[in-house]
């Protein structure tokens, strides 16, 4: 299969996703998440509702509820519907194996609340492989009142790195830009909101355009460029306090912020000598170090996981395409997107093998995929105006913006493996303002 | 002067100026007429601006006729080049800033959705700049000029098709300092 078939029949895929995907309607203010149904390629798994043992009503988490989406939203597995749960037990001698075989589930995940809200919560989880009747995993959480929703995504990236190898994302966040009103009246946020789309938080209002958050690599800040002061200017905000130091504020553009791996260094954009350049910020000594020197727009700098090379945008060769130079200044850009007329904004997946990337023509914005050692491109979202791509801490997911009508989107999509193939499993946030440029944290250090 | 501008002085004086006119010559040529009573002086100041082609006073910024009334020009899909329909206003916005050493402009370069933020940013500054060139090699003075891109991040208009899209790839020229 050539790669032309292979992205038409990507795409056809993602397609047909959107369509299953476009009876969801938005809410006031409020940020939706829709899953749809998983394919063949996830793997079947039940989490029966958890017992509540502990004083007083169950509050308003529904902890298996909240367990089983994060699974389903990864796209690697097909948690099984409510209704088809004919038993529900919580402890081990009560499960009966042999009808969860008859239900086609490989796994099974059961669990009891016991403590009550003064004295904190005590959830007793299993992890059961059907197929052999073997508890896999057998633990207990303690959790605070109010803490039970953290407590779920705990145990969701426990199920998820118990039977994937690798770590869940499920306790990370999501930074992203909103934008409400029109015109002068538009007014802009800076939201951090869990992985899932809850608890949306402003950490930053403005009357002027926010854009391009960018995380520290331990997830405790925030960098983004803000208008506030009428030209563009860069600050690092720390998430925990709401304290903020501008870094960047030169005549011309201060744009792209990214942090380097060690969270030492910032690459950034600067346009004080004329036109758009990569600059290397040491944020101790503030000194810069000028990367790039060329008179195209050289843009959207992101680190591989090397702290030694950095990917950027750049129309030296006429036309937006992604780059990648030596962060020491020796050596000449070398060009790395192969394929199309308009590549741009990378984002590096955690092991640099791969960028995401928004990839188009005049009329038709894609999020695509390209292998570093191949050049490969592969299209993995529907468009037409898709932009911002950002991978999940483990590299198994992308999310981005897009549009549907005036709405914003985010959407998340499986990269890897055989999730990937049939691009089965989609998320959606909705919300009524423009909401774009999500920025998916890294693993809380 | 062209011709325009000299049938426009001709009506001004027509108009505005004529009991001046009449007091003038009146007396040489009949003075047994009584002298009409002199008009009161005109409340709108229009000393010194000749119409809609005189690129050098103030008034001209609010006169709809006037080139300097117009300060958005607009650019194709990715590219930063002044059109050849735009650079009169050009022109007459440096011949403006040539003649008001106080003026001071602000260039707003701005992109449509299409492709990535940053790169819009870019492309709204390199449209400045090229406003910004022109506005230079024609008189104003580079302390009279700046620019700032704003990128695809302030559109006028919010849908997403070319009706849309055109009329957001723009430099406005914006004054700080009007004289």
């Amino acid at each position: 299969m050539t790669v032309m078939q292979l992205c038409l029949r990507v795409t056809l895929a993602v397609t047909l996703a959107a369509a299953l995907m476009s009876s969801a309607a938005a809410r006031d203010d409020e940020l939706i998440i829709q899953i749809t149904p998983a394919g063949e390629a996830a793997t079947p798994i039940a989490v029966v509702p958890f017992l509540w043992s502990a004083a007083g009503v169950p509050g308003e988490t529904d902890m298996s509820k909240v367990i089983s989406d994060d699974l389903a939203r990864s796209g690697q597995f097909n948690p099984l519907p409510l209704r088809d749960m004919v038993e529900r037990p919580s402890r081990l001698p009560d499960v009966n194996y042999g009808l969860w075989r008859r239900l086609e589930v490989n796994y099974l995940v059961i669990g009891e609340i016991t403590g009550s809200p003064l004295d904190g919560y005590e959830i007793r989880m299993h992890l059961l492989d059907v197929v052999s009747g073997e508890a896999l995993t057998s633990l207990v959480f303690g959790a605070r009142a109010g803490g039970l929703r953290y407590t779920a995504h705990h145990i969701a990236d426990t199920i998820y790195e118990e039977l994937l190898e690798v770590p869940g994302f499920f306790r990370t966040r999501i930074a992203y830009i909103t934008a409400e009103g029109e015109g002068d009246n538009t007014s802009y946020s800076l939201m951090v909101a869990d992985a899932d789309g809850f608890n949306p938080q402003p950490i930053v209002r403005s009357r002027e355009p926010l854009l391009s958050p960018a995380w520290s690599p331990d997830a405790s800040r925030l960098a983004y460029v803000s208008f506030e002061q009428g030209n563009s200017s860069i600050f690092i905000q720390e998430l925990a306090t709401g304290q903020r130091e501008q870094v960047a504020r030169f005549r011309g553009i201060n744009g792209a912020p990214s942090f380097s791996p060690d969270g030492r260094r910032l690459a950034l954009t600067l346009s004080r000598t004329g036109n758009p350049e990569i600059y290397v910020m040491d944020l101790s000594s503030r000194r810069l170090r000028q990367i790039t020197n060329h008179w195209a727009i050289d843009t959207e700098p992101v680190w591989a996981p090397d702290g030694q090379t950095l990917v950027f945008t750049s129309d030296r060769g006429g036309k937006p395409q992604l780059y990648q130079v030596s962060v020491s200044g020796d050596g000449k850009p070398q060009r790395v997107t192969r394929q199309g007329d308009y590549n741009a904004r990378a984002s590096m997946s955690p092991s640099g093998d791969r960028v995401a990337l928004v990839s188009g023509t005049a009329e038709d914005y894609r999020i695509a995929l390209m292998d570093r050692e191949t050049y490969l491109m592969q299209i993995v979202s529907d468009g037409p105006l898709d932009e911002s791509p950002s991978f999940a801490p483990n590299g198994r997911m992308v999310l981005y913006a897009s549009r549907r009508g005036q709405q914003g989107v985010l959407s998340a999509v499986p990269v890897y493996g055989a999730a990937a193939a049939g691009h089965t499993a989609h998320q959606l946030i909705y919300s009524d303002g423009h909401i774009r440029e999500p920025a998916w944290s890294p693993l809380r250090q | 002067m062209t011709n325009v501008t000299r049938t426009v002085l001709v009506a001004l004086i027509t108009l505005g100026l004529a009991a001046c006119a009449s007091k003038e010559t009146a007396p040489v040529e009949d003075t047994s007429t009584p002298e009409p009573m002199p008009e009161p002086e005109p409340v709108v100041e229009t000393t010194g601006y000749q119409g809609p082609t005189d690129y050098t006073s103030k008034e001209g910024l609010d006169d709809p006729r006037n080139l300097l009334s117009k300060r958005v020009i607009y650019f194709d899909f990715d590219k930063s080049n002044v059109k050849p329909e735009y650079r009169e206003i050009l022109s007459a916005h440096a011949t403006y800033m040539a003649a008001n050493g106080g003026a001071r402009v602000t260039l707003e370069g701005h992109a449509d959705e299409r492709g990535t933020r940053e790169y819009n940013l870019g492309l709204g500054e390199r449209r400045g700049n090229s406003a910004m060139g022109l506005l230079d090699a024609q008189g104003a003075a580079s302390n009279q000029l700046s620019v700032v891109s704003y990128g695809e991040e302030r559109p006028v208009s919010t849908c997403s098709n070319e009706s849309c899209w055109s009329r957001n790839r723009r430099v406005e020229i914006v004054y700080t300092r009007v004289q």
